[in-house]
């Protein structure tokens, strides 16, 4: 990283520092003058919205915890503390709940682009490992944060969740009983959640750090897939990403203040509004939106172990994705059979978030069927398949001729090109 | 056979794997108290009993009272109830163990095995889903018993998971009369 600074310290306090701690041009070289493909598409400014909303949810999370009281008795009325006497609290507590969804909105995307441009393929293997670990702690940290305001919602979704650990054999019963501290969900739980939500944000930062680390080791992948081959092939990342991925981050901005200002409650579910009431279950539990399609592949399975197994499986197949894909071109837009499977796997996964959001009777349960069974034929039989049996298009000579062709990475001409022609 | 070129351990050698086994030991044991301070704490443990004065129930009625942070239904359940559970052959259920603590391992699911030992009509049981942990709701489900609204297993008048993903029969704690009227549970 530290490599593509072409920093020289030019003052004497610069200059000492630069000897001692180089991080001046530790920072120049990865954000700076850091060489990036020149035909990066706006799919590409999610990693920084990611980066822009995980700040976000630290700094707005730190002003509730100086608000909030992890305790049985008194979490749901800090909460209604929060949002009725504590200055600007309402704000603060829906930019938080509201910024967790953001949250999951982006990396979907980001997930999704990195699928379609096969941004995980060699040698960016270990980033997308990296961001999938990233995926798994924020799915943890998402699901203790809704337990913390204590509601019917909170309270019932710790239970079933924590209960998924009681399907494994022998140590399945003990394991529930230390995750819990007790017989049921209870104040030992709330206290631990409280502690764990806390932690893992910052974790989570941690990992984002490896995770940019190692694609600016190999490189952004880009649009088109083939390695920048010359100088023409790249621009500094100042100014010109910083300024796109900031103009990406103000629209969503506005796309989240929506949410925060007109809809805040639009995402949550109304029984969260109810206090814990460990003797009563609400008549139809489910989970965040974000968690909906892996919610429906659990209730796919008629089997408690099952559908356990394959509901991690669902992510844990994301690890080997590297290996499962056999094609060499690492771009969707230059594989035809390819493109048509990523948005037929797309539509499954939308599907399966439906599902997962409607009662687990008659068409629903079938259904749940056939799209949790297509989700992992993708991944094990279409995509190992597909290498061998398609015909990818060609590819451009490099960056610059796919740019300059107009098919940056099937972007329009005009905008992506026209620093180039001018 | 004869080659010397391995080289006999050496004192160096012992001290060294001797250090890193007690090294091992040394954070293990460490790690302990920070791995069992989760588990359920003093306070917890020392709710593990309740008295439950049953005799005001009558004939179709049921009440749920909390044990360990978890609802126990206790149920006068109908002759006609009773008259369900028992025909039901044990080969058609699910799962074909009684699921008692009072009894052994072994009991089959029979209705006898299920209700009160003397008191057929009455059954406690931990309300508790054995699938993910919901509360199932009385009276309701395919077979007249219980029915768990979170992911649609169907127990039977006994309390015997029918059809749906639960894999076990609800349990049935710990109990004993102390008095005609009152039991213990725990």
């Amino acid at each position: 990283m530290a490599g593509h600074s072409n920093y020289v310290p030019q003052s004497a306090a610069a200059k000492w520092l630069e000897s001692r701690l180089p991080v001046i041009s530790l920072v120049r070289g990865s954000f700076v003058d850091f060489p990036t493909p020149k035909n990066l598409n706006y799919w590409w400014t999610f990693g920084g919205i990611l980066f822009f909303v995980l700040i976000a949810q630290i700094i707005t999370g730190i002003v509730l915890v100086m608000h909030y009281t992890a305790s049985t008795t008194a979490a749901f009325a800090s909460v209604e503390h929060i949002m009725r006497d504590v200055n600007f609290g309402w704000l603060m507590r829906y930019l938080h709940a509201n910024g967790a969804s953001m949250f999951f909105i982006a990396v979907f995307i980001h997930m999704f682009r990195g699928m379609y441009y096969g941004s995980y393929k060699a040698p960016r293997e270990i980033s997308w490992i990296l961001g999938v670990v990233i995926f798994l702690i924020m799915m943890a940290t998402a699901f203790m944060g809704y337990v913390l305001p204590w509601g019917q919602m909170s309270f019932w979704g710790a239970t079933v969740i924590t209960n998924l650990f009681s399907a494994l054999p022998l140590v399945g019963e003990p394991i529930v009983n230390w995750l819990w501290g007790g017989f049921a969900v209870d104040n030992p739980t709330l206290n631990r959640f409280f502690s764990l939500h806390y932690l893992l944000p910052f974790m989570i930062f941690g990992v984002v750090l490896l995770h940019v680390w190692a694609f600016h080791t190999s490189g952004n992948s880009n649009p088109t897939g083939i390695n920048p081959k010359t100088k023409q092939d790249t621009i500094p990342f100042h100014p010109y990403y910083t300024v796109k991925d900031l103009f990406a981050i103000v629209v969503f901005m506005i796309f989240f203040a929506y949410f925060v200002f007109y809809i805040p409650n639009f995402l949550g579910h109304a029984d969260n509004y109810i206090e814990a009431n460990p003797l009563v279950t609400p008549t139809h539990i489910v989970p965040e939106w974000y968690f909906l399609p892996f919610y429906a592949i659990l209730r796919a399975v008629p089997d408690k172990l099952g559908g356990v197994i394959l509901m991690f499986g669902s992510i844990a197949v994301l690890f080997v994705l590297p290996w499962l894909d056999t094609s060499k071109v690492r771009s969707g837009t230059y594989r035809p059979l390819f493109k048509q499977f990523f948005w037929i796997f797309a539509a499954v996964c939308v599907g399966l978030g439906y599902l997962g959001a409607m009662p687990a009777e008659g068409i629903y349960v079938t259904l749940a069927r056939i799209l949790t069974a297509y989700y992992f034929a993708h991944f094990l039989i279409i995509l190992p398949l597909l290498g061998f049996l398609e015909k990818p298009k060609a590819l451009p000579a490099s960056i610059s001729e796919a740019v300059l062709a107009g098919s940056g990475g099937g972007q329009p001409a005009g905008a992506v090109s026209a620093p180039e022609t001018k | 056979m004869a080659q010397q070129d391995t080289v006999e351990p050496t004192r160096r050698d012992f001290l060294y794997i001797a250090t890193g086994a007690m090294g091992a030991v040394g954070v293990g044991a460490l790690a302990w108290p920070f791995i069992h301070q989760m588990n359920p704490d003093a306070s917890a443990l020392a709710l593990a009993s309740i008295e439950v004065d049953v005799s005001s129930i009558e004939e179709g009625q049921s009440i749920k009272v909390m044990w360990r942070g978890k609802p126990v239904f206790i149920r006068y359940r109908t002759e006609k109830e009773v008259g369900e559970a028992k025909e039901v052959p044990i080969a058609d259920l699910p799962d074909p163990m009684a699921r008692n603590l009072n009894l052994g391992p072994d009991a089959d699911a029979s209705d006898v095995n299920r209700g009160v030992k003397d008191n057929e009509a009455l059954i406690v049981m931990v309300g508790v889903c054995t699938h993910l942990g919901c509360i199932p709701l009385g009276e309701a489900g395919d077979f007249g018993g219980w029915f768990c609204p979170c992911h649609g297993s169907h127990y039977d008048t006994a309390g015997r998971i029918r059809k749906g993903p639960a894999p076990e029969n609800l349990m049935i704690p710990p109990f004993e009369f102390i008095s005609d009227e009152v039991i213990r549970i725990g």
